[in-house]
């Protein structure tokens, strides 16, 4: 179990590495760093002392492992927009992603969980069929038209929600803000949170409903059913239990994936968050935002990967146990 | 003379298709006494599984009883609801599965396994279930129960995990047990002693065996009466050893035939030639006639289980039985 | 211990297996038995047509600049009081006839989605193939590199690549290159599942009797791969290619939309939801509605043909 929690952690490392090493690449050279930071005025000595002051004429390994070493201790460098410290911006912009993610991350499992088991059960039910429809839908449609829609519906022509902005927010902390505490946060964060949690909900539920359906259909289950348990005890204590646990790893991986739709989620609203940050830097050619960006969302990526991987291995008594204690 | 345990009288299965319903079972007969071994024996695609399944009531759809009887101690159990059905399932009818790999949960305990069990049928505390799931434990000769309780079905081997499986068939005593090709999927050197953990098990608790299988070498050292089955239906039923011994269908004589003995050195195997028509395509009248040695133009019209002293053949060659049988009543 | 034998199927040819299996499935019942099947593959192939002859049937070029005039800008819809009968479905900001607009944008959007399908099977069969057949480091290697990819989502890859050629090239060439960056950056975010599909589908195939005679006959390996592996694992291939030219559509809509996409001097479908958002609220709600409804059916039909296709090929739900 220790070698498996040490083989994973060694590859999450190699994985941040090889990421870091390819931020490094784009922030070095890709476009010039020196030419994007100054402006047209500065004279070419200038120049040439700003590169040696960036340390820009050192050996390449040397500046990739200075880039990394400095990425370690989350300091990227300063923006070429904004003249400020990347790490600062990201930060300032970090909660109010967060909080949408946490949100739709929520909502996706409370609502795409019972509806997938539900789908599986009853599978010919009048509701069933409502919820594949839906869920065919929220496959469909892409973020933002989903977005777009709840917009037209409960902001221009209800008038019920907000259609932008994050609302008031409450200083939590020296660095958090949070939405949660205050009337219009919450109402500003709901259109946004259901369109992120949508797509998710509907993979979920997709996902649950055919694991299930494949764990109805197994010998274990089928020999449950032959010693006469109830079909509540089928269900719940072995159908669910055994679909739940493969599944764990996909849940995980796509909550990983809400980061990534945040993007969009984050456009469509105008939600101030690091989403629309990363945007902004792509159409400006920002680079060492891009690159901050690319590196935390490979850090949290890597690290849901890693703590997916070990609770499956707590969840399944199969990994806990080598193979070859099976006594004859 | 008792009264059987199990009576299945002119079963039928069918499936529904897209291109009308494909007849499974042809209308299957024979009766298990209380406590008897009842071989039931025939090639894959015979029927065999279908009728066991047929029996405790778990044919999934598109298959259905389209028509017959089953009766358990006297009593109709093919038209019961499901509750009804449920309870009659490990409790009166217990059935082990052919792959011991699969027929475990594989997240749950055996312990836990075999307690759930016994609760669904009894209403015993969780402490005296679980006291009773390490007494069946050591009656299938599982060393070491008590720790064995916790462990997980992957911990165990093949052999081992069959003989939880008999433990969870058998721990709601059952009167009947079917055992489905139980030791098809098992090393050569473990089948015996599976077979023997059965056998003795259920002549303790006093069950009665429906042994399905395609091995005739374990039905003749488990079983005391044999049914013979053939494309969807019962080619011979008898006592093992007269069947064995003096073979009435002509398929089942085929079968003893091919059979390599010792004392014989013959140079090439006998075979019964053709094979076994899929259920897509059995034709009319008797199944077998396209490859019986003895077929004449009765064999047209397909031959109903004629009774011949004690003994039972679908065979038109013994329709002088059934004229016996008319003149005598 | 003794046994009966029963009578064994013969096995059957590689190459008859996907036709056999074609016809098995009565691909053709299964397709006309669901109407809602029916109807997607019927809105597919509208959707298709008139993307393939929008030049033909648009009322106007929409990206000739000379031949929209502003005093046109923000008509309703013909149907609507205050519309003009030139514009069916109104028109843009720039003067731009939206129905015209859409069918160009569907053209280029759907072509997009093709090569970007295109390319990403090109790469993924391929290295597939090389993967499954060679085994060893080579395997390991590409496996390697399709496993880190696959712990971000496509369209994060997607993103990044666009972003980085964004950055990368001069502003003037950006929108030129638009459609060559995109189709590459689907192509790139989407090539893994076909290389782990061919691979599995591969590393089966390399030990079978007809591939082993053809080492011995002293066929090359290359001709061995593309003429004999190759047709038979594309079975699955077909349902994970119509699966993911929606998400193609769809990957270069959202990248549109965000602005990192196609121009508005060449629009497609997402550019134009991205400049219809800005005039939902003020009231001229076609610029957004019928892209957006375009769109939607496209995606929509296509999928429900991958649902249907996936289905059918799928030999365990029989």
């Amino acid at each position: 179990m220790i070698a498996f929690i040490l083989r994973r952690l060694v590859a999450s490392i190699g994985v941040l590495i090889a990421v870091g090493l390819i931020a490094f690449a784009m922030f070095r050279y890709v476009g010039d760093p020196v030419n994007q930071m100054v402006g047209i005025e500065t004279s070419v000595q200038e120049r040439a002392q700003l590169r040696k002051q960036l340390g820009l004429d050192d050996p390449t390994i040397i500046q990739a492992a200075r880039f990394l070493i400095h990425a370690a201790r989350f300091d990227f460098g300063v923006s070429y927009q904004f003249k400020q410290p990347v790490a600062d911006l990201i930060g300032a912009r970090m909660p109010a992603t967060l909080e949408l993610a946490f949100m739709a991350s929520i909502l996706s499992l409370a609502a795409g969980i019972p509806m997938g088991v539900y789908n599986a059960l009853h599978r010919d039910s009048a509701l069933a069929r409502a919820f594949q429809a839906v869920s065919l839908i929220g496959i469909s449609l892409p973020t933002f038209l989903i977005g777009i829609l709840l917009i037209y519906l409960f902001a221009v022509v209800l008038g019920w929600l907000p259609s932008f902005g994050r609302g008031d927010v409450v200083q939590i902390g020296s660095w958090w803000t949070t939405g949660l505490l205050t009337a219009s946060g919450l109402k500003s964060l709901i259109m946004p949170a259901i369109t992120l949690a949508l797509f998710q909900m509907t993979l979920i539920m997709r996902l649950i409903r055919a694991e299930m359906l494949e764990v109805m259909r197994s010998d274990y289950i089928r020999f449950a059913r032959a010693r006469g348990l109830s079909e509540r005890a089928i269900h719940f204590r072995h159908a669910l239990r055994n679909t739940l646990v493969p599944v764990i790893t996909v849940i995980g991986l796509q909550l990983g994936s809400i980061l990534a739709f945040s993007i969009i989620t984050e456009t469509v609203f105008a939600w101030p968050g690091m989403g629309q940050l990363f945007l902004q830097s792509i159409q400006n050619a920002d680079i060492p935002i891009m690159a901050a960006y690319l590196l935390l969302i490979a850090l949290m990526f890597v690290l849901i990967n890693l703590i997916v991987d070990l609770v499956y291995a707590v969840v399944d008594p199969r990994l806990r146990v080598p193979l070859n204690r099976a006594q004859a | 003379m008792t009264p059987p345990l199990l009576s299945v009288r002119d079963l039928k299965v069918e499936f529904a298709t897209r291109k009308g319903p494909l007849v499974a079972l042809h209308g299957v007969s024979f009766d298990i006494a209380p406590g008897e071994v009842l071989g039931v024996v025939g090639e894959s695609g015979a029927g065999k599984s279908l009728t066991g399944l047929a029996i405790i009531g778990l044919l999934d759809p598109p298959g259905r009883i389209a028509g017959g009887e089953i009766l358990l101690a006297g009593e109709r159990i093919d038209n019961l609801p499901p509750a009804k059905m449920r309870d009659i399932r490990g409790r009166r009818i217990g059935i082990i599965f052919q792959d011991p790999m699969t027929s475990l949960n594989p997240l749950m305990r055996i312990g836990d396994q075999i307690a759930e069990t016994i609760m669904a049928h009894k209403s015993l505390p969780r402490r005296e279930a679980k006291r009773g799931a390490i007494a069946w434990l050591a009656e299938v000769g599982i060393p070491s129960p008590e720790k064995r309780i916790d462990a997980y079905p992957h911990e165990f081997s093949g052999g081992m995990r069959q003989r939880v499986v008999i433990a969870l068939a058998l721990c709601a005593e059952p009167s009947l047990v079917i055992a489905d090709e139980p030791t098809t999927a098992l090393d050569v050197s473990v089948q015996a002693q599976i077979i023997s953990v059965l056998k003795n098990l259920t002549r303790r608790h006093g069950a009665a065996v429906m042994l399905i299988t395609h091995d005739i070498g374990v039905i003749a050292e488990t079983a005391d009466r044999v049914a013979v089955m053939y494309a969807g239906g019962i080619a011979e039923t008898g006592d093992i050893h007269e069947v064995v011994r003096d073979p009435l269908h002509p398929y089942t004589q085929g079968l003893m035939a091919a059979i390599p003995t010792l004392e014989v050195s013959a140079r090439r195997l006998a075979q019964i030639p053709g094979a076994m028509p899929r259920l897509s395509a059995i034709p009319p009248g008797c199944a077998f006639a396209p490859r019986c040695p003895k077929a004449f133009a009765r064999c047209a019209m397909r031959p109903p289980l004629i009774a011949v002293g004690d003994r039972q053949a679908a065979c038109w060659l013994y329709e002088h039985a059934l004229a016996g049988a008319d003149a005598r009543t | 211990m003794t046994e009966i034998a029963g009578g064994g199927e013969g096995a059957s040819g590689p190459d008859r297996r996907l036709v056999a299996r074609l016809e098995e499935s009565d691909l053709l019942a299964s397709f006309l038995a669901s109407k809602i099947t029916v109807a997607a593959g019927a809105v597919t192939i509208v959707l298709f047509l008139a993307a393939l002859f929008a030049p033909w049937i648009a009322p106007t070029d929409p990206f000739n600049p000379a031949a929209n005039y502003l005093s046109d800008s923000l008509d309703p819809p013909s149907f609507i009081a205050g519309g003009d009968s030139r514009f069916l479905l109104g028109t843009d900001d720039q003067g731009r006839d939206v129905l015209s607009a859409i069918l160009y944008g569907l053209r280029v959007s759907l072509a997009i989605g093709f090569c970007g399908v295109a390319l990403g099977a090109a790469i993924g069969i391929g290295l597939g193939l090389i993967s499954g057949y060679s085994g060893g480091w080579i395997d390991s290697i590409i496996m390697r590199i399709a496993d880190v990819q696959l712990t971000f989502p496509a369209i994060l890859i997607a993103l990044l690549l666009d972003g980085v050629a964004h950055a990368a090239l001069k502003a003037e060439s950006r929108d030129e290159s638009a459609f060559a960056v995109l189709v590459v950056s689907i192509g790139l975010s989407f090539w893994v599942q076909y290389a782990r599909t061919v691979r599995a589908s591969t590393m089966v195939e390399k030990n079978r009797d007809y591939v082993l005679a053809a080492r011995l006959i002293g066929l090359s390996h290359a001709r061995i791969l593309i003429a004999h592996i190759l047709p038979n694992v594309m079975g699955p291939v077909m349902v994970i290619a119509t699966i993911s030219l929606a998400l193609a559509i769809i990957t270069e809509a959202t990248l549109s939309f965000l602005g990192v996409g196609l121009p508005p001097t060449e629009p497609s479908l997402g550019t134009l939801i991205r400049i219809g958002q800005n005039y939902l609220f003020s009231g001229e709600w076609w610029i957004v509605a019928f892209p957006s409804l375009t769109l939607a059916a496209l995606v929509l039909a296509v999928n429900l043909l991958g649902d249907w296709l996936r289905d059918a090929l799928n030999p365990r739900l029989k």
